[in-house]
């Protein structure tokens, strides 16, 4: 299926007139697959959400079906349901769209979910700035509760649930799931050393699944249109890795940056970074040329021009040296633009978003910002470039110094930026000279 | 003479019966205050534990992780300005935006100015990538702004 053919899925409603309203959600076929949901098991649920192939969209690609068979069997007492809305990766704000535009197919696959786990309360934690989110999701949740789609007996089914939002206060290490819960729970968002894992002792010490916003939308549309429609899209599992699991389904791009039109483009995974930005995106502003494009969010690292030919699907960044898909977040770089005054912004993201858990992450996201405003300020000296890659490789969870992935996504920006710029590093420092951003120093 | 509210008491009280714990209303009871008084005062961090059945010092360790969360010492103006400086609005002119406005109106991040009408802040990633440089008042985030709109949203003039 060609990018040009394909009908938006998840975006199908966006811009239809009230298409935050239960009513219209309704008359455009809203809440039958719920209804369909409803009259199966919860297992059967699980295991159509399993054939679809069906991955996670917040970052880390797991398997939702799977992920929700984690859940112990015959369990007494409640299970609980995350919905993790912290989206907060530099680039990323597909959940904001999708929650202001058709909240309901959010929410819809919100109930579906919760019947196939178990789930008697869901807890929908929304980052605090998307105060419109919130706002709409707020109404939403109260048409669902008049019109029997929460609450207790949902549409006759015997089957009751509530969903509660929760807002953050902006830290983004509430978007790791151990840090949502513990964030969810009224304590600072320490991200928990795992196992135990949610599925076994999540939220409140009970068993917990944490999903993302975009997963959720997902899970509607396989109810109503079935696995092989899911998987009728993407990227086919590579026969000769036993370990990849495929890249179904339609998929939400983030395009910010140095392009001419910004935005977000529904497709079928899979596309290249270059077919994104020339065709959906109107090219690179201003008639320049791509330097670097970051596939998924910046803790994904950096691709180069030359790279630009791969595919967007979970395998295709991790080929070109990137930490993987993320969210699926592209931002492009200019030719006219500084690789080490990118990297600075990057590294200074990652010293004021990490939570100061392990010396590690707080440490080495702190000294990298500190030795580029070093290098940006004139003062930089050539062994700097290796420094920063020996921390670069000492800190996360891969290098195995770290509780959760903060780290890694601190370290792969370094990684990427020094090994595919090195030269433009050597030339920065060597010259001496100053950076004309006017960023203010200092993480904060 | 108590320091919550009365609506601030009830926002709470509601809270406590969606969760198993009490613990877990600190979020939300910390978010009215500070909405209903632009800081969370000592005074309030007590009230509020011993609704929460916590001690203080629980409610201050959770409230000082968060930078979102002031402190009487160090209150919100009447309008709270976010402007993000990552990546996506940086390369679009984040960081300049940032600057102009704090030499524009004599201010570093974090400050207020002397009237105590705004107090800008810098932000992380505000997931507004698409109307990049965006700015947060307060909740609402607006789309590819010049620091002129900035001023004329906030300040009413331009």
């Amino acid at each position: 299926m060609s990018g040009s053919e394909f009908k938006p899925v998840l975006l199908g409603r966006r811009g239809k007139p009230n298409s935050h309203k239960l009513d219209t959600y309704k008359a455009d076929g809203g809440y039958q697959a719920l209804a369909k949901a409803l009259a199966m098991k919860d297992t059967e649920v699980i295991d159509v959400v399993k054939a679809s192939g069906l991955r996670g969209r917040g970052g880390a690609g797991f398997p939702t079906g799977l992920k929700w068979t984690f859940l112990p069997k015959d369990v007494q007492g409640p299970i609980y349901l995350c919905i993790n809305g912290d989206e907060s990766e530099p680039g990323t704000f597909n959940n904001r769209v999708l929650i202001e535009e058709d909240p309901h197919q959010v929410l819809e696959g919100i109930v579906i979910s919760s019947f196939a786990t178990r789930a008697t309360t869901a807890y929908f934690y929304l980052r605090y700035e998307y105060g419109r989110c919130y706002r709409v999701l707020k109404d939403a949740i109260d048409e669902m509760y008049a019109n029997n789609l929460l609450g207790k007996n949902i549409l006759g089914s015997g089957y009751s649930l509530d969903i509660h939002l929760h807002r953050g206060a902006c830290a983004y290490i509430c978007g790791e799931e151990t840090g949502l819960i513990e964030s969810l729970e009224g304590k600072r968002a320490w991200p928990r050393i795992k196992p135990p894992f949610p599925a076994i002792e999540g939220a409140f010490r009970r068993p917990t699944v944490v999903n993302n916003v975009e997963t959720m939308a997902c899970i509607p549309h396989i109810l109503n249109h079935g696995p092989e429609w899911f998987m009728s899209m993407g990227i086919p599992k590579d026969p000769n890795n036993p370990r990849d699991a495929g890249s179904y389904g339609p998929k939400l791009y983030c395009i910010s940056g140095h392009v001419e039109k910004p935005g977000l483009v529904e497709l079928p995974m899979g596309i290249t970074a270059r077919e994104l930005i020339d065709k959906h995106a109107g090219g690179v502003w201003k008639g320049r040329k791509a330097k670097a494009v970051v596939p998924g969010g910046i803790s994904m690292g950096f691709m180069s021009e030359k790279e630009l030919d791969t595919p967007l699907d979970f395998a295709g960044p991790g080929r070109v040296g990137c930490l993987g898909l993320g969210t699926a977040a592209v931002i492009v770089i200019d030719d006219h633009t500084s690789m080490v005054d990118v990297l600075y912004n990057a590294c200074r993201f990652f010293a004021h978003e990490s939570c100061g858990q392990c010396t590690p992450c707080r440490e080495g996201t702190a000294w990298s910002t500190k030795i580029l405003e070093r290098i940006r300020d004139g003062r930089g000296k050539l062994s700097d470039i290796d420094l920063l890659l020996e921390i670069s490789s000492s800190i996360g969870t891969i290098p195995g110094t770290t509780i959760c992935g903060l780290a890694d996504g601190a370290a792969w920006p370094m990684k990427t930026a020094i090994n595919k710029f090195r030269g433009e590093f050597e030339e920065y420092i060597k010259s001496g000279r100053r950076s004309e951003s006017k960023a203010l120093a200092g993480a904060h | 003479m108590s320091e919550l509210s009365p609506n601030a008491k009830k926002v709470i009280e509601d809270h406590l019966g969606r969760y198993p714990s009490k613990q877990a209303v600190t979020l939300p009871a910390l978010h009215v205050v500070q909405e209903e008084t632009g800081c969370v005062s000592r005074k309030a961090i007590s009230e509020i534990a011993d609704i929460l059945e916590l001690s203080p010092a629980q409610i201050n360790d959770t409230l000082s992780f968060y930078g979102f969360f002031r402190t009487e010492e160090d209150p919100l103006g009447k309008k709270r300005v976010w402007i993000c400086r990552s990546l996506p609005c940086m390369l679009r002119g984040g960081e300049e935006l940032l600057a102009e406005l704090c030499s524009r109106w004599g201010i570093q991040p974090g400050q207020t100015t002397a009237d105590g009408e705004v107090t800008l802040e810098l932000a992380e990633c505000l997931g507004a990538c698409d109307g990049a440089p965006c700015m947060l008042v307060n909740d609402e985030l607006t789309l590819r702004v010049t620091a002129d709109d900035v001023e004329k949203q906030v300040r009413g003039n331009s």
